[in-house]
């Protein structure tokens, strides 16, 4: 039997999250993405020389629509964002933090600009990994506020989202100015994609800084789009495309608990089994599976989820040979 | 998948004679490749040239069958590596395994039989059972598999490493072309011997690709055919490496000997949860049977998803047809609520509005098989796209009223659909899990 690789050409570029003290910063850790030279835990392949990293999702206002089941293990910390980052690292041992100021958008609180920018000092002074800071999805408020973030997290090399194609010029601008990496989120669409990353690089942004966001459909809610449009950015990755040649981000915890799959009690849908195991499982497949396209940072939200990817991704990376 | 120009090439005499009409070999294999010339055109082609030649004309992974009637199931047949590329075809068949002398395993049967589920229109469900013996002793495994058979009829895999074992079970339930598990190096002859005596499909465990393609080989000489693949890999990372190379063995190289469909098991000493997420990578990740232990529908659900999803073929989303549709029995004073032809947000809503036991109407409009806010932003699902749909549906005459409700997501259309239409349109909440209360809260209202 012939052997039989792949000889790719390009390469993931290797994106450092986060900055210790002696970079400038105040982590007790970094997180370092990509750099693999072949498809998902191929090692046989090519070199995977990072694990994918696996963040936890802080919101900054209460998250009353989550199902219980989401909430028990923050019971606790629920209306405390440096609280409840600090319990994600600590008890809970995320590898980063995504903090999401969803409280200034107009439909859940309209809160100020700089209150965004307290919450993310109150958030990096509670923990010691790397942060990823998640704008709103309203345009405007997150162009007033994640330029005040960026400089409030100046020092901290954090990630911070999202620049669109419509929308990138604030952002890549204020991340430039205080040396954080960028997000670039695209909608399910590969042209767009690689569009958004050059119009952020021709800003003077390099484009080794850029994460993707391909934007994530859960499970049975269109992770097959998701999923394929991830495989054939990384398989543009390896042919030697510059522009594609990004690490990417996937926000599964937002997506996949907004599933009626994830919510539903036993109570209502006996055939579907205990909603204790049922919803972090589908944020677990969910995450587990776009794994397996190409994701190198994914967002989570059930502590157990984070627990069992990480132990897949274990799995995956250990010495099989 | 046909041939390269090259790999052609390579079979043919070098020449050069011009004798098929092309200058060179070169010349002729490609034009072969492209399929616009006959091998017969060149009179000095070898016989075991043609012979090779011929045999990619033929899937690259042999299409196998477990099963007989409605519930049989199909294995292989793949074309592509990426499901992009086309699509992958026949999905991962999932195998529930019951075990010998677990007291449990009959009633679990009943359980397993359970496991059907409608996601988007679909039925979908857990396609075998993996029967396991474990007593070494023929009567007692065989009085088994007939007393499970009795209780299902799902697909059967036998599972034993003894000929014996197997050749009473095959007694009994032979004729419902149960798959053999598993032929090894120290068993070859026999089991392919009992595959061939009861027609059924064997399964080949080797230590690993190579290994695995040299018995598979040996046991297509012995004159069996409908062959699945067991590499027997340590992790799980050799599994996701042992299911690639075959693929790619069998797509890219026309390797024979790994050209048929895979199975793989999850890892009985871990988790149930982690096993969940084990079978998932598997179905992503080319096996054609999964067999697991797991029979709970929280887990069983979630994998029935991963499937549906990775097996939807790219090309063609899944669409309904636009039209006015009826949920309940619906009268001139009922509810109607309008939406898209994606399949997917069709059948959330509709599963809504009749969990609200109040009878509606239903109006889905043409959006080429995307989802509400896809078509939105498409430009698919406008004033304009809706007006038509409400007047080409009669919609109008089914009613007293002339109210509408839209969904939450594109509230911005209501100003301009109301002009447009002459509809009074009210906006319904975002999520298709608020149409209930929504829709109750309207009745109440209107009583
Ligand atoms: C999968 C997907 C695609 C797939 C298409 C899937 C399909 N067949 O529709 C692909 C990749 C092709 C795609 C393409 C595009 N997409 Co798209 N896509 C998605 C994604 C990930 C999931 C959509 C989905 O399947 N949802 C599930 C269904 C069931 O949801 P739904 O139809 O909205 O129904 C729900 C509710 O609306 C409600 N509901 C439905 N009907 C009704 C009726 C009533 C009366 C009520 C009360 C409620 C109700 O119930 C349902 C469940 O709660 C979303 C993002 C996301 N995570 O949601 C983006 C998203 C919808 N896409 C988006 C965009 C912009 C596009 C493109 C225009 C991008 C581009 N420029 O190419 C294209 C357009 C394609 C085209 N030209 O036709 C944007 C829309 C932005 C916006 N807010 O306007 C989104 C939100 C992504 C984003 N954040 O940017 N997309
Ligand atoms: S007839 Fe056969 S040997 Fe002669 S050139 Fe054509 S392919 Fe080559």
């Amino acid at each position: 039997m012939e052997e039989i690789k792949e000889k790719w050409t390009g390469a993931v570029n290797t994106v450092t999250v986060g900055a210790t003290e002696k970079e400038g910063g105040t982590r007790k850790s970094t997180v370092t993405i990509g750099g693999e030279t072949t498809l998902p835990f191929l090692h046989f392949e090519g070199s995977i020389p990072y694990r994918p990293a696996l963040a936890l999702d802080v919101l900054d206002n209460l998250p009353e629509e989550w199902p219980e089941v989401l909430k028990e293990p923050y019971r606790d910390v629920l209306d405390n964002p440096a609280q409840w980052a600090a319990l994600c690292e600590e008890k809970y041992g995320a590898d980063m933090i995504c903090l999401r100021l969803k409280s200034l958008h107009p439909d859940w609180g309209d809160t100020a600009p700089e209150r965004a920018a307290e919450t993310v000092q109150a958030v990096l002074e509670a923990t010691t990994i790397p942060l990823i800071i998640w704008g709103c999805d309203d345009p405007e408020k997150d162009n007033l506020a994640l330029p005040l973030c960026a400089q409030a997290a100046a020092g901290e090399n954090c990630l911070i989202g999202f620049a669109t194609e419509d929308n990138y010029k604030t952002l890549a601008v204020a991340c430039l100015a205080d040396h954080h990496k960028i997000v670039a989120q695209s909608p399910i669409d590969i042209n767009i994609a690689k569009q958004v990353n050059i119009l952020i690089s021709e800003m003077g942004y390099k484009p080794e800084d850029i994460v993707i966001d391909p934007n994530t459909g859960a499970l049975g809610y269109g992770i097959e789009y998701t999923y394929s449009i991830m495989e054939r950015i990384r398989l543009a990755a390896l042919d030697g495309d510059r522009m594609m040649a990004m690490p990417i981000i996937c926000d599964v915890g937002f997506d996949s608990w907004r599933t009626k799959e994830a919510k539903a009690l036993k109570e209502q849908f006996p055939g579907w089994g205990d909603e204790g195991v049922r919803g972090p499982l589908w944020e677990a497949m969910t995450a587990v599976l776009l794994l397996q396209a190409g994701g190198d940072i994914v967002n989570l939200r059930h502590p157990m989820a984070l627990e069992k990817v990480r132990k897949q991704i274990d799995a995956l990376m250990g010495n099989g040979e | 998948m046909a041939l390269t120009g090259l790999d052609i090439y390579k079979l043919l005499p070098k020449t050069n004679c011009g004798d098929c009409g092309s200058p060179t070999c070169l010349a002729f294999a490609m034009k072969l490749a492209s399929k616009q010339t006959s091998l017969d055109e060149c009179p000095h082609v070898s016989d075991e040239a043609r012979a090779k030649l011929g045999s990619a004309a033929q899937p690259p992974i042999r299409l196998v069958t477990i099963g007989t009637g409605d519930r049989k199931v199909e294995l292989g047949n793949e074309t592509v590596l990426f499901r992009h590329e086309e699509t992958f075809y026949h999905q991962t068949a999932l195998a529930i395994r019951l075990k010998e002398d677990d007291p449990e395993s009959e009633s679990r049967v009943e359980d397993i039989n359970k496991l059907r589920f409608v996601r988007v229109g679909e039925d979908i469900s857990v396609d075998l059972v993996a029967l396991t013996e474990e007593s070494g002793d023929p009567e007692k495994y065989s009085a088994f598999v007939e007393r499970c058979r009795a209780n299902t009829n799902l697909a059967l895999i036998l599972v034993s490493g003894s000929p014996d074992c197997l050749k009473a079970a095959l007694e009994k339930a032979g004729d419902t072309r149960p798959l053999i598990y598993a032929a090894t190096a120290g068993n070859l002859e026999e089991m392919a011997g009992l595959a061939r005596q009861y027609s059924c499909p064997l399964a080949v465990r080797g230590k690993g690709p190579e290994e695995t393609a040299r018995l598979a080989d040996r046991i297509k000489e012995i004159g069996v055919e409908d062959l699945v693949l067991d590499t027997s890999p340590a992790s799980l990372r050799d599994e996701l490496t042992d299911q690639v190379i075959i693929r790619r063995q069998a797509l890219k190289r026309h390797f024979r000997p790994l050209g048929y469909p895979t199975i793989a098991f999850t890892d009985p000493n871990t988790d149930k949860f982690s096993r969940a997420l084990e079978a998932s990578v598997f179905i992503a990740k080319y096996a054609a049977i999964v067999v697991t232990d797991l029979s709970e529908p929280e887990y069983i659900l979630p994998l029935l998803t991963t499937r549906q999803n990775i097996y939807t073929d790219p090309q063609k989303p899944i669409q309904m047809e636009p039209k006015l549709y009826e949920v309940g029995n619906p009268d001139r004073s009922s509810p109607l609520l309008v939406t898209t032809n994606f399949s997917l947000t069709y059948f959330t809503v509709e599963g809504e509005v009749e969990a609200s036991r109040i009878p509606a109407y239903l109006l889905i409009v043409d959006t080429e098989g995307t989802s509400v806010l896809t078509a939105w932003a498409a430009d698919k699902f406008n004033a304009e796209t809706i007006t038509r749909a409400l007047d080409e549906s009669g919609v109008v005459e089914k009613l007293d009223h002339k109210n509408l409700v839209l969904p939450g997501y594109v509230a911005v259309l209501s100003g301009k659909l109301e002009d447009e239409s002459g509809w009074k349109v009210l906006v319904g909440p975002k999520e298709a899990s608020g149409i209930p209360k929504f829709l109750k809260a309207m009745k109440k209202r209107s009583a």
